[in-house]
This record gives C-alpha cells, structure tokens and sequence, in this order.
C-alpha cells in the first residue's frame, strides 16, 4: 500500500474570472475532506480565501467546486479518493460567474429554477383534505426518483448544454420541474410544460448524461428531461401545448 | 488563465459517445455529397467514373472506407441509443449500450476490411 504523503500540495483558485491558481502546503490528515483542506487553509494560512460551506454533511449543496478538474461535492469527497498523487487542484464551479476565489453567484443557477416553474403550486387550500397519493403509483416513483436534489450545482458544471447555451435551464432547473410534473397535488403543470418545453428548455438537452455522471447524490435528470420532452411532446400532439 | 486547466470531467464514456456521435456525423456530412459527386459521374462520365473506382482500389482507400464503414454503423446506434432514451422510459447501462454499439461498429468495419483485402 503506497504510504500516505505527510503534506498536500493544494492549488487554489484565487481572485475572480481573471485570478490564477496559488499553491499551499496542507497537512495531510486520516479522513481528510477535500472541504477540511480548504477550511485549513482559511483558518491557518490566508484568512481571506473566500468559499462557500454550511452543513458539512452532504445536505446544503452549498461547498460543489472544481476538484482536480471534475465538479464535486467537496464536503463529502475524500482527500484518498482524488488525491493520490498529493496534489489538489481547487476551483470554483464552471458554467457560474465567480464572485471571488472559491464562490461562485449561484442566481443564474436559482433563476433558471424559477423559470422552469419549480416551484410547487398547490391545487387545494389547507382546509381541504390532504390528497392520498400511492406510494407504488408511476407519478409517485418518477417523482421519488429526482426528489433529492439538493441544489449543489454539480450537474450545471457538468454540462456541456450550459456551457454552449446561455438560456439553456440546466439539468437541476429540469429535474426539479420533472418531479412537480409528476405530482399529483401540483395544478401549475401547463405553466410549466409550457416554460419547459420553450427554447432553453428540456429539447435543449443533448443526452450527454454528464449530470448523472458527476450528481453526487446518483440521481439522473438526463432520465428526468427525456421524460419532461415525451410529456411536452404529447401536450403538445393533444393540442395543450402551444408552438 | 481559465479555471479549468484539466478537462476530466469530460472524458467518461458517455461524453465520448457523444463526441464520437457528433463527430461521426460531421464526417458523414462531408462525406455524402462526395459520394453523390462521384455516383453523378455514371450520368454522363463512365470513363471517368472507372478511372476513380480504379483508383479506389488503393489499400490506404480501403481503410478509409473502412473508416467511414465504422462512422457510419456508430452513427447509427449511436443516434438509435439517443432515440430510445428520449421516447422511452428510462434504461439503466447506458455505458454498456455505448461501448456495444462502439464494438459492433468496429466489428462490421473488419468484417468489411476482410471482405475486400
């Protein structure tokens, strides 16, 4: 077994679109976190690198970077398992506009949910009865499939589609419209078959399954969109979805 | 200096079947109004037309026919394996129909290669 290196050579993204990547030593620790590297660094070397973390669990989706060239969740990646060699490469998340170091603005990210109509539009009020919905009914398990997202930004870095089309929704945006299309509680689906199946939207995608290669969470909204394009393509051969 | 000095992140199976998908298909592009050009020349040109077929028999032709023999069958399943996944519910072992419809492809282009050396 190759012996664990006393030291990581750790390369940080440091200014904004137009920064350059510094160079630090960081003890190399059992268990060691991608995120615990950069913590080290903040916290004992330069107090000014700038990121982004909250939970530390795998929960907030808030700490997704550009780790030896791939968008993970760094929270949850392991030193041991990216870093062989001893060298890390951190950056911020692709396809986002970088505020300063390690953070990226994530308001394109959350506009584009917005523009998907991801959010839940109820069809009844609290004084009705809460609808009894089937566990083992198809809309049930489609929506279960995609339910996790945890909005990390991985699979927007990830994707090519973003990266060529500025209007494009992304595979989160989608995912998440994929699972209120699939619930049965939800009234505003011809809405949001309509924003989704605009330009930008789910016709948009190109299979490449990038996002449910790299989701941290092995979800699949490449499976979610190709669902989104056979409902929209049947809106609109019925005649509820205008061109 | 960008960001991103490595590409990782687009090497995995499924980027290069769409790489290869994209890329097979400009090929074929190019590809097809030679090929219509050349079948043209039976109109009005025989002569010509056997001089090239003549010429065609060149191995390093050969290959290149071979070539397109593989661009051509990728393309197919390739475009087959996107169709599926967009009109019909969701298949896992997307990575083993690429890599099939890859080692199908190559098969048929050495069946053609033998065929004709």
């Amino acid at each position: 077994m190759p012996e664990t290196p006393a030291e990581l050579s750790v390369s940080l993204w440091r200014g904004g679109a137009q920064g350059r990547y510094e160079t630090y030593r960081v003890p190399r620790r059992d268990s060691q976190t991608v995120l615990d590297v950069v913590t080290y660094v903040q916290r004992h070397i330069d107090p000014t690198l700038s990121y982004r973390f909250a939970c530390r669990v795998g929960m907030c989706g808030s700490c997704a970077m550009t780790v030896n060239g791939r968008p993970r969740w760094t929270c949850r990646t392991h030193v041991a398992k990216v870093a062989g060699s001893g060298r890390l490469e951190i950056g911020p998340l692709e396809n986002l506009p970088v505020i300063k170091d390690l953070a990226t603005d994530m308001a394109p990210f959350f506009e584009k949910w917005r523009d998907a109509k991801g959010t839940f539009a109820p069809s009844r009020t609290r004084a009705d009865e809460m609808p009894r919905i089937r566990p083992d009914s198809p809309a049930r398990i489609a929506a279960d499939a995609a339910v996790e997202c945890i909005n990390c930004g991985v699979c927007y870095a990830a994707c090519d589609t973003v990266r060529w089309n500025a209007d494009y929704l992304g595979p989160a945006a989608l995912n998440r419209a994929w699972t209120l299309v699939n619930d049965e509680r939800d009234s505003g689906n011809a809405a949001r078959l309509q924003a989704v199946a605009a330009s930008g939207g789910c016709h948009a995608c190109h299979s490449h399954q990038s996002c449910q290669e790299h989701c941290p969470l092995s979800l699949n909204p490449t499976a979610s969109i190709a669902g989104l394009k056979r409902r929209a393509a049947a809106a609109y051969l019925k005649g509820e979805l205008k061109p | 200096m960008t960001i991103a000095r490595h590409i990782k992140h687009r090497g995995d199976a499924l980027w290069l079947a769409a790489l290869i998908h994209r890329l097979s298909g400009l090929a074929l592009a190019i590809f097809l109004p030679l090929h219509f050009l050349v079948l043209a020349l039976a109109l009005h040109h025989a002569v010509r037309l056997d001089a090239f077929l003549h010429w065609t028999d060149q191995p390093l032709v050969k290959l290149a026919e071979a070539l397109l023999i593989f661009l051509l069958t990728v393309h197919l399943l390739g475009g087959l394996r996107v169709l599926v996944i967009e009109n019909f519910d969701w298949h896992d072992g997307q990575k083993r129909l690429a890599t099939l419809a890859a080692t199908i492809s190559a098969i048929v282009a050495f069946i053609f290669l033998v065929r004709v050396f």
